[in-house]
């Protein structure tokens, strides 16, 4: 496969009053390849959308290499952005311009032939079920609307690269599960794509591959079932038990010591009710994420509210 | 590379046309701001009405150009539009002369009507056409300038048109528009020398009465070297922004 994105020894400084300067992304180092959905996750303030901002040309790094689309972040900046697209966590349309409008400029901003314009603007209003609403302000669309059509903007150049920050944050279920069709479409399509998520369900379903950043280090890097297997998760056992009552109870199990000692202690405490099932439960995404980063997914996504941030290793 | 810079830039003003500029709102202030303020100096001083033209389509340049400029880039800042310029294939100097151009054909279509009126009541005798149009292209090329140099140097709408308020209304004051510059004490004559609007007010005043000669071309001078000064601080700024 060839790489589409190589960064090497990628580093972010930002300079702070009085004290060091604030180490945003510190010497991080990965390959996203062509075709792939590459998932970019972590905390709040690891560093994500710093190096997204790099990457995209919004931002100069400190120090390291990075090349895109094999050329060269540094020197071919604006070949760079003429075949990659970008959708922010914000919907960034212009408010006054319709849709279709919005589509228009894009495609006239990254050189769309005229002729090809009205026809391309037409097909992803409608690949995006926007059809509808080609005559209609981006300011009077729903959230999931604009949410969409930024993502249509992005694409109107038929980018090669696609990175997409936090795409599906704040939508509704509907909303959000249609995105991800979308998303999952991108790669039939060839496209590759540079997602950072708060979704860790998100992550697992349409990710090739995951990197975990932390305090702007990449601690973690693989394809989901990789990272599973890495992950020095404790073996957990689902019990469904059924009372004389007939009431159905389900217990989960952490077998420390093992899981012999766990079901002699179940059968210890079960007091005469009967086991229906046991099943063995796998290391998840969220077990990776916990043991990585010590922070839970409910965590993370109150973080992403603004909520409290505890860390559940204590 | 360079056909990428000019296709945005053109691509860029005409987005900017529709989207903020031509609301009806914008065209009548644009129009009736200056008009007000030189009928409100006429009637408390009545005299030789034709002496205020150069005046009147000086202010006009300077707030048709640059009150949507100072605040176009702050705003799409805020909202995060200005990014997808950002994004787009196209270098910074390119995206700030977009924006230029946007303000500039604004400020040159309302001045246009203005001129077409005063030029209507007072004839068009006299008048140095040759030195009229770059007078009036340099002048909202310098105030849209200024006008982009003040939306990259403040965060908020506000900040921008306080900014903006702050520099326009004492250079209305000292740039010969109302008051001759040579009625001015010497030090405030010095001031007025430091001010773009001085030198569009004296431009348009010696391209009206047909004159022409040195003092014309230092001031078309000025304004090109204003103008200049003012996008290399916008670009500047903006650049060191995205460090």
């Amino acid at each position: 496969m060839t790489p589409v994105i190589q960064v090497s020894g990628l580093t972010k400084h930002f300079p702070q009053k009085g004290q060091p300067p604030l180490r945003a992304v510190n010497e991080i180092d990965f390959t996203v390849q062509e075709g792939e959905i590459f998932g970019f996750l972590g905390p709040n303030g690891a560093g994500k959308t710093t190096t997204i901002r790099i990457l995209t040309g919004l931002s100069r790094p400190t120090a390291g290499q990075v090349q895109v689309l094999g050329l060269d972040l540094a020197s071919d900046l604006v070949r760079i952005k003429k075949r990659i697209g970008v959708v922010p966590e914000t919907c960034n349309l212009y408010d006054e311009l319709t849709a279709f409008d919005n589509l228009i400029f894009s495609m006239q901003l990254y050189g769309v032939p005229r002729r090809e314009r009205k026809d391309r603007a037409e097909e992803l209003l409608n690949r995006f079920r926007l059809g509808e609403k080609r005559s209609v302000p981006f300011a009077r669309l729903s959230r999931g609307m604009k949410r969409a059509l930024t993502i249509a903007a992005a694409l109107a150049h038929c980018p090669a690269l696609v990175f997409l920050d936090e795409p599906t944050t704040g939508l509704d279920v509907m909303s959000a599960r249609t995105l991800r069709q979308m998303i999952a479409n991108l790669r039939n399509e060839g496209v590759t794509v540079f997602l950072t998520t708060h979704y860790l369900e998100e992550a697992e379903r349409l990710c090739d591959r995951l990197a975990i950043i932390v305090k702007g280090k990449i601690v973690a890097l693989d394809t989901v079932a990789g990272l599973k297997a890495c992950t020095p998760s404790k073996v957990k056992l689902e019990v469904t038990l059924a009372g004389a009552d007939g009431q159905v109870e389900k217990r989960r199990l952490e077998c420390d010591h093992g899981v012999e000692p766990a079901l002699q202690q179940l059968l210890t405490e079960s007091e005469g009710r009967s086991i229906l099932s046991i099943d063995t439960l796998r290391p998840s995404l969220e077990d990776v994420f916990v043991h990585l980063t010590g922070l839970s997914a409910e965590v993370m996504l109150a973080e992403k509210g603004g909520k409290e941030v505890k860390n559940v290793n204590g | 590379m360079l056909m990428d810079d000019l296709r945005g830039m053109f691509y860029i003003a005409l987005k900017d046309l529709r989207a903020y500029y031509f609301k009806p709102p914008n065209i009548s202030w644009g129009i009736l701001f200056p008009f007000a303020f030189i009928l409100a100096f006429a009637i408390r001083n009545p005299g030789d009405l034709r002496a205020l033209v150069p005046g009147l389509l000086a202010l006009t340049v300077l707030f048709g150009t640059s009150s949507m400029e100072a605040i176009v880039i702050v705003f799409e800042r805020r909202i995060g539009s200005l990014e997808r310029l950002f994004l787009a294939p196209l270098r910074l100097p390119a995206l700030l002369a977009g924006k230029l151009l946007g303000g500039m054909a604004f400020g040159l279509t309302v001045t246009l009507v203005v001129l077409a009126l005063a030029l209507a009541f007072f004839g068009v005798d006299g008048v140095n056409w040759l030195l009229l149009l770059p007078a009036l292209l340099l002048s909202a090329m310098a105030f849209s300038a200024l006008g982009a140099y003040v939306s990259v140097a403040v965060r908020e709408v506000f900040e921008a048109q306080t900014l903006a308020n702050f520099i326009r209304f004492p250079m209305m004051f000292l740039g010969g528009v109302f008051v001759p510059l040579d009625s001015l004490p010497a030090w405030l004559q010095f001031v007025a020398r430091l001010l773009p609007l001085t030198y569009a007010v004296e431009a348009l005043r010696i391209a009206l009465s047909g004159g022409r000669g040195r003092t014309a071309w230092t001031d078309l001078g000025a304004l090109a070297l204003f103008s200049v000064s003012f996008f290399w601080l916008a670009v500047r700024t903006l650049e060191q922004q995205m460090e």
